[in-house]
């Protein structure tokens, strides 16, 4: 499993090159001309990488959305919600490496293959971080705007997690 | 929209913070934010350079629009407001695939032109359109086929079966992308009916 995963990107990269000489393209030049454009596009986007990282860094280090969810307790327990889990599913749209440093909480915490864990690294790979992708790729380009994106981003991911649940509770 | 989460992200964060008495956390994290920004930067923008020069060349050989017309016909129903023959959408297809494939730094680049050809047509600048919206949300609904770095943490902590939440993994992807195109719509239309109102 893993040598085939670490086969991908080396295998992707040679067919790519393979292909491409066949197409009598110059690989060199194009390669040069496209990196050029992505130091372009690096520096575009470094306030919007700083923007989010000040704003997630203060909310998650005070600590207010695990104090808050604590307060939800006992309705989430009437929909079979374990709280243990409120502060991956939360954290999860707003910043992937946090919500990663989460889930090995929960590993450490609960065991590799309890019920807790299984959920969390579900919801760790089946979704991606909303907030922060809508941010930088709205913000790169200018948009202000965004109508209903936020709004249908974030409940997709509450979906998530419900089919997180509901697909541990029958699986396992 | 972003002007008020990104508002209150800091004025709950400092005053959350400080009402319980983590003035110092908060201070330092303050203080931190420029050096951590930088540190992540410097991991992840030398791989996006070499990315988008990796990019260059598929573009040039043929490959990206290849990608485009193998999935056009996928394409029309969901991005109903693109032409098939948009470049927006040949970055889209590779943006989905590599974000398929688990290779998350390589496909920001193209994401990020996909926006930019996107807005090269938008009239109303400050505003997003459609394909924006479902195109992001797509993004975000994260289609990730095999995520190596939570296999890898599993191992490490010693599963007994670690490869077996892939299955699950992929069912959630799944049915959350459909939901979430269907959740698209939804809006959109809700909006138009709202805006006609």
């Amino acid at each position: 499993m893993n040598t085939l995963s670490n086969l991908m990107i080396p295998l992707l990269v040679f067919a790519l090159l393979i292909y491409a000489l066949a197409k009598k393209v110059n690989v060199y030049d194009s390669f040069c001309k496209g990196a050029k454009e992505g130091i372009k596009l690096s520096i575009e986007i470094f306030p919007f990488f700083l923007a989010m990282i000040f704003g997630m860094n203060l909310l998650l280090e005070s600590g207010f959305i695990t104090d808050f969810f604590s307060l939800l307790n006992p309705l989430l327990t009437q929909f079979h919600i374990p709280l243990e889990i409120l502060p991956m599913a939360l954290i999860r749209p707003i910043s992937g490496n946090a919500s990663f440093v989460v889930m090995i909480d929960i590993i450490k915490t609960y065991g590799v293959d309890s019920y807790l864990a299984r959920i969390a690294a579900i919801l760790q790979g089946a979704t991606d971080t909303t907030i922060y992708v809508l941010s930088l790729y709205f913000g790169s380009v200018g948009i202000k705007k965004i109508r209903y994106a936020l709004k249908a981003g974030l409940l997709v991911d509450f979906l998530t997690v419900v089919m997180a649940i509901f697909l541990v509770s029958i699986l396992f | 929209m972003m002007n008020k989460i990104w508002a209150f992200f800091i004025l709950i964060g400092i005053g959350y913070g400080v009402i319980t008495g983590k003035v110092d956390l908060v201070n330092q994290k303050i203080i931190s934010s420029g050096t951590d920004t930088l540190n992540l930067v410097m991991v992840s923008a030398p791989l996006m350079i070499l990315w988008s020069g990796i990019m260059q060349i598929a573009k040039d050989a043929g490959l990206l629009s290849k990608l485009a017309k193998v999935f056009s016909p996928l394409f029309r129903f969901i991005f109903p407001e693109l032409n098939e023959k948009d470049e927006a959408l040949e970055y889209i297809a590779s943006n989905l695939i590599i974000n398929m494939l688990g290779i998350h730094n390589a496909s920001t680049p193209f994401g990020l032109k996909a926006m930019k050809c996107l807005q090269e047509k938008n009239k109303k600048k400050d505003t997003a359109t459609r394909s924006m919206i479902t195109f992001l949300i797509l993004n975000t609904s994260g289609v990730t086929l095999i995520a190596t770095d939570i296999l890898a943490i599993r191992l490490m902590y010693g599963s007994k079966n670690p490869t077996e939440l892939i299955l699950p993994t992929i069912l959630a992807t799944l049915t959350n992308t459909i939901l979430a195109l269907f959740i698209d719509r939804l809006f959109y239309r809700r909006e138009k009916r709202n805006e006609h109102a």
